[in-house]
């Protein structure tokens, strides 16, 4: 692996500080979340499922070993273009990496500097906020 | 007191501008950039300047509980509140002030139907008949007490463009039917339904009807007593009032066999640890300290709805509703959901294979505020085999612009996401 999550996240920050106008931030969003690798159908069942009131999330989590510690490998999906870009956002930052390192990354911190914490408190709309908690708690087991 | 007499639309001319500027919220910018196109009105209203003024007078100058308080404030307090009430009847022309119950919200007036009236005269095998549009607010309640008396829900089915079926309506009364819950207009839909003719149709074989007026009680102008409906709710939030205060309108013969839902202060007449005797109407329905200001606010509302009057908000709102559907209409992939003949204020659509929430986002972030989801009203989602739609909705202050700054912030998410 070669980028660390600071270094992702500092990528994603000045990606984003380039956009002046919502259009073109939220077309960027829109974009990570096309290049997520594609979750296949037969993953998203109940249990992979993240509560969201509107759009469907989905997450599913292995851990592998590798470099002598054990890191996670996530797939993650959504039917809104808008929520699988906010996801694709968590997914760099959390895929990858030790269970450790996921949980003390300061994922809400980023998010803010993205100017895009607005969508952690419609969390009953988007089911961001479940994703966030879903993430830490499959972190939490594969530690 | 009766009031038959029906008020005279007034030939004023409504002026939409000067009506903005009744209601301070809407000349803000969203995120400091984008001027407010406030569409969710089925959700809740934006208030005007003379009920934020009332709520604010009544903390400021007369703040005191009701029918408790022997002093200068209590009865000023007393009077407000109570001529809140004659507000509230002359607007719905009931035939008696004790007609009306303040509750919460709509919701909470169909749930003490539900659970007192519903209570003494629901039993094993009976039927409770609902329509296929209702808000979970005029199901859930019926659900629940169909389940604790053995009783059965009925559906009246509607068609494709949101229409009931009035064929069905008359074959599903039967001898069992107790009651008839129906929504005067839908919130997901925005079908008007007859109303008239299917109270009369019930009460051909005397089953009273409950009439959600949730949405229609700000649209257009109602009549409980030509309508003829046994119940009648509404919420004063979505009525430019204050949240947090509802209307239950009953029959007073209805009312008055009913038993009381919630005990404790003003409900009663005299209470020992023996036997407690109960007030009488409306007062038996209104237990412990009421929302004073909330009832003080409504009464603002609907005086300043007088003062514009019903005929012409649901004219102003007709006009932009032909204007809106026109101009919805050449917005590419943009499918309507609901498009009964008689319909008012909703547009409920679908863009393309868009997701709902993700046009929503895209309207938030043009300023626009419109509503995305199932709209309390899973089933219909379920009859048109969809998980969410779009709706924006209309109240007296929206204009020609906002629906052309929609149909452009559509024509945005069209080209950004299909
Ligand atoms: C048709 C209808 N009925 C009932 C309700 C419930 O109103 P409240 O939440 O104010 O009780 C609503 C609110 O959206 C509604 O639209």
């Amino acid at each position: 692996m070669s980028l660390t999550q600071q270094e992702k996240a500092e990528e994603l920050i000045e990606a984003f500080s380039f956009f002046e106008e919502w259009e073109d931030r939220y077309g960027y969003l829109i974009d990570l979340g096309k290049e997520l690798p594609a979750m296949p159908e037969v993953l998203k069942t109940e249990e992979s499922q993240v509560q969201g009131c509107q759009s469907k999330v989905w997450v599913v989590a292995k851990t592998s070993q590798g470099d002598g510690q054990s890191h996670i490998d996530l797939l993650v999906d959504s039917d809104s273009a808008i929520v699988k870009g906010l996801i694709a956002i968590l997914w760099q930052v959390s895929s990858g990496y030790a269970p450790q390192e996921i949980l003390a990354f300061d994922i809400e911190g980023l998010l803010k500097r993205l100017d895009l914490e607005e969508h952690l408190s419609m969390n009953r709309r988007n089911g961001l906020y479940s994703m966030i908690q879903r993430i830490r708690s499959l972190a939490v087991q594969g530690a | 007191m009766s009031t038959n007499t029906l008020t005279q639309p007034k030939k004023k001319t409504f002026d939409v501008e000067k009506v903005r500027k009744d209601f301070p919220i809407l000349s803000q910018l969203v995120r400091g950039k984008k001027p407010l196109v406030y569409l969710d009105n089925a959700n809740t209203t934006q208030k005007p300047k003379c009920v934020i003024n009332t709520l604010v007078r009544y903390y400021r100058e007369y703040n005191s509980n009701v029918h408790r308080a022997s002093h200068y404030l209590g009865s000023k307090a007393d009077h407000a509140y109570e001529k809140g009430r004659h507000k509230v009847q002359n607007f719905l022309k009931a035939r008696h002030f004790e007609e009306i119950i303040f509750v919460r919200n709509a919701t909470e007036g169909i749930n003490l139907v539900a659970q007192t009236w519903g209570r003494r005269n629901v039993d094993k095998g009976d039927e409770i008949l609902v329509s296929a549009m209702e808000h979970h607010a005029n199901i859930v309640p019926w659900q629940m007490l169909c389940e604790e008396r053995g009783a059965t829900l009925k559906v009246i089915p509607m068609s494709d463009s949101g229409e009931l079926d009035l064929e069905a309506y008359e074959k599903l009364l039967t001898p069992q039917t107790r009651l008839v819950g129906l929504v005067h207009m839908s919130n997901a839909l925005g079908t008007v339904n007859p109303i008239k003719e299917m109270i009369a149709t019930a009460h051909k074989q005397g089953i009273p009807v409950l009439i959600d007026g949730a949405q229609s009680a700000y649209h257009m102008s109602i009549d409980v007593q030509e309508l003829d409906c046994d119940f009648f709710v509404f919420s004063g939030h979505k009525l430019y009032g204050p949240t947090g205060i509802g209307i239950l309108y009953g029959k007073r013969e209805l009312l008055e066999v009913m038993p009381p839902w919630m005990g404790g202060g003003d409900m009663i007449l005299t209470v020992s640890f023996d036997k407690t005797t109960y007030n009488d109407l409306p007062f038996k329905f209104e237990a412990g300290t009421p929302h004073i200001e909330g009832v003080i606010g409504l009464g603002a509302a609907i005086d300043y709805l007088n003062g514009l009057g019903m005929e012409n908000i649901a004219k102003h709102e007709a006009e932009l509703m032909a204007y809106g559907t026109e101009a919805l209409a050449q917005v590419p992939d943009l499918k309507m959901i609901g498009t009964a003949k008689h319909k008012a204020s909703v547009f409920s659509f679908m863009l393309g294979e868009i997701h709902p929430q993700d046009v929503g986002t895209i309207l938030d972030m043009e300023g626009i505020a419109v509503r995305t989801g199932q709209h309390c009203a899973h089933p219909v989602m379920q009859h048109f085999g969809i998980s969410a739609t779009v709706r924006a909705s209309l109240a007296c202050y929206n204009t020609r612009a906002e629906i052309d700054a929609l149909v452009q912030g559509l024509h945005k998410a069209h080209r950004f996401m299909g």
